[in-house]
């Protein structure tokens, strides 16, 4: 039985007949479809479902800070850190594209500093205070970026909004902005499929006070 | 991704005697290794994360060079003050690489032995010589826009991808690594290997060695220095072709030059020939054309890369009049 996205009428979680979740087809789809020009050309999309992968897997008991909160976690050592939010501590706010390092949608903070939490075991983070989008708002008050966010329409689907707004809090930790033309180049880790870069960069600017 | 086993050493003693096994690799920012493991083309049974060894710091020695630790981030070396100002190529060829993200992941050591971006190499279902020895080479007859014009043989045209090496080739630094047998330093133009008939071999870093520091020797006039990367987005993509330039220019003459280039070579690519031109010559136009045409006279193109001899001397040139002038 085939079911596109398009199609299907389960909930995120589905597990269809042959083994795929729709979450994971449509991580395929996000990533065969990116096209970025530095994308290895003939990769293909095997072996990138979360979850419990193949083969006798190494175990450990983890302890991670999330977001100022500690959790203990038996893991697979295989486990990304972005598996583990996602998967483990069900914290979907941080997202994938394309597992590779290529797009920033799975951007967090380690320590106050942006890194892609798609390139990082989970157990080599476990001294480290991570903080995902779900953690920057305090209580109902929103960070002063995603406020910026908002009040410049700075995403169309939002999918890679999370790791926007992330990469934006940590190029404001980084200070090196002085121009526009440094928040085009110091956000390019970034990409977004919609294509609402110049507002983003007007909601940093915002944030930046060089409006 | 085949199952691993992971340890945490927090000494460098530890770290060095848990690597000699056959399948064991270190692993430290992770940005080359974690994508390779992925894609079932590094699999290695045992990864010991270095990051709680104490090789993060940047100092400056007595003798006035620059010895940089092997876990310090690509980032925190760019924007290091002491980089930025007495060696501005380094710099700007770190901040050229990657994303603000991975930046901030990566390490010198890690940056030193990142993997090509050739595609066959990352397509498992190809033969590839530098995977599988042996198998074949399917860029050489293939689709081959990005791989290498310089140093190539019958069994590889890979190129070699990092931005920073190619800083570093310029400067002549020094890898300083320790292993079980002790502590050796490798000059730079000795550290990575040609492909010649073995591309599986790509450096002379011995199995089980730590990377534990990389040494800048002393340059007075590399605060004059720049590299230009050429690439076919602005940000966020490998070199088609690049240049690290050092010039020492006194009175419009050209003292001594140190060149290297990227994106076109199997390995970090000192431009031996150039500097032979540029070293005693006028610093005009006329003399940076002759270095570049010395530079890639020994280019060999493929079906589809012929493009990056032309692109190559272009981008040499320019790099060159941006740090030379024109007298
Ligand atoms: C999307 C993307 C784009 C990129 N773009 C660029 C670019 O434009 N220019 C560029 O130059 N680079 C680019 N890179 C590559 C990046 O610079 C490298 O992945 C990074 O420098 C590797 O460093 P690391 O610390 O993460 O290494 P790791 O992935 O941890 O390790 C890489 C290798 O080095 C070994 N190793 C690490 N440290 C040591 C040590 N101290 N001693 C001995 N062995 C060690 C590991 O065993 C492994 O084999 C890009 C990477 C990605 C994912
Ligand atoms: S050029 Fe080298 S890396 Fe690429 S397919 Fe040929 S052998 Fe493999
Ligand atoms: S998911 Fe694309 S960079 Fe991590
Ligand atoms: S808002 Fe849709 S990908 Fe950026």
């Amino acid at each position: 039985m085939e079911k596109g996205p398009g199609v299907s009428n389960t909930d995120d979680n589905d597990t269809s007949s042959n083994g795929t979740t729709r979450r994971g087809f449509l991580t395929q789809i996000t990533y065969a479809g990116a096209g970025l020009t530095l994308a290895p050309l003939l990769v293909r999309t095997k072996n990138i479902l979360p979850g419990a992968p193949p083969g006798s897997a190494e175990t450990s008991t983890i302890n991670l800070t999330v977001n100022g909160q500690k959790h203990a976690l038996n893991i697979d050592e295989r486990t990304t850190l972005l598996d583990a939010l996602r998967e483990n501590l069900q914290m979907t706010g941080t997202k994938k594209g394309c597992d590779h390092g290529q797009c920033g949608a799975c951007t967090v903070l380690i320590n106050g500093r942006r890194i892609n939490s798609c390139l990082t075991f989970a157990a080599m983070c476990q001294n480290s205070e991570i903080t995902t989008i779900e953690g920057l708002a305090k209580g109902d008050g929103l960070h002063p970026m995603q406020e910026a966010f908002i009040k410049h329409d700075a995403f169309q689907c939002g999918y890679c909004t999370p790791g926007q707004i992330c990469s934006a809090v940590g190029l404001m930790n980084e200070n090196h902005v002085h121009t526009d033309a440094d928040i085009h180049e110091l956000m390019s880790g970034n990409i977004c499929r919609c294509g609402a870069y110049q507002n983003i960069v007007d909601a940093i600017k915002e944030v930046k006070n060089i409006a | 991704m085949e199952p691993f086993k992971l340890i945490h050493p927090n000494d460098q003693h530890t770290a060095i005697a848990s690597s000699g096994g056959a399948n064991v690799k270190f692993i430290a920012g992770g940005t080359n290794l974690v994508d390779l493991m992925k894609l079932d083309i590094e699999k290695p049974a045992q990864l010991v994360d270095i990051n709680s060894l104490k090789l993060q710091t940047i100092e400056t020695l007595s003798n006035g060079n620059v010895r940089i630790g092997a876990l310090v981030k690509n980032s925190d070396l760019a924007y290091h003050p002491v980089i930025m100002k007495n060696y501005p190529v380094l710099s700007e060829a770190l901040l050229s690489g990657a994303s603000p993200q991975i930046r901030n992941m990566a390490t010198v050591g890690g940056n030193l032995l990142q993997r090509t971006r050739c595609p066959y190499f990352y397509d498992t279902s190809f033969p590839c010589n530098k995977r599988v020895p042996g198998s074949g080479c399917s860029a050489i007859n293939g689709y081959n826009r990005m791989n290498a014009i310089l140093g190539t043989s019958s069994q590889c045209i890979a190129t070699h991808p990092s931005d920073m090496c190619v800083a570093m080739a310029a400067l002549g630094a020094i890898v300083h690594v320790e292993g079980l047998r002790g502590k050796r330093e490798i000059p730079f133009h000795e550290f990575h290997l040609l492909p010649g008939q073995t591309p599986q071999y790509e450096t002379t870093l011995k199995h089980g060695e730590l990377i534990t520091a990389v040494e800048i020797p002393a340059i007075p006039y590399a605060a004059k220095s720049h590299y230009l990367k050429v690439r076919d987005r602005h940000s966020y993509e490998f070199a088609l072709a690049s240049a690290a330039v050092i010039l020492n220019v006194v009175n419009g003459r050209i003292q001594t030059a140190r060149v290297a280039l990227g994106g076109v070579g199997t390995r970090p690519w000192r431009a031996v020939l150039a500097e032979k031109v540029l070293t005693g010559a006028l610093a005009n136009e006329q003399t940076y054309r002759t270095a570049a045409e010395a530079a890639l006279s020994e280019a060999k193109p493929h079906k589809d890369n012929a493009f990056k001899i032309e692109l190559a001397k272009r981008t040499l040139v320019r790099a060159l009049k941006t740090v030379g002038g024109m007298s």
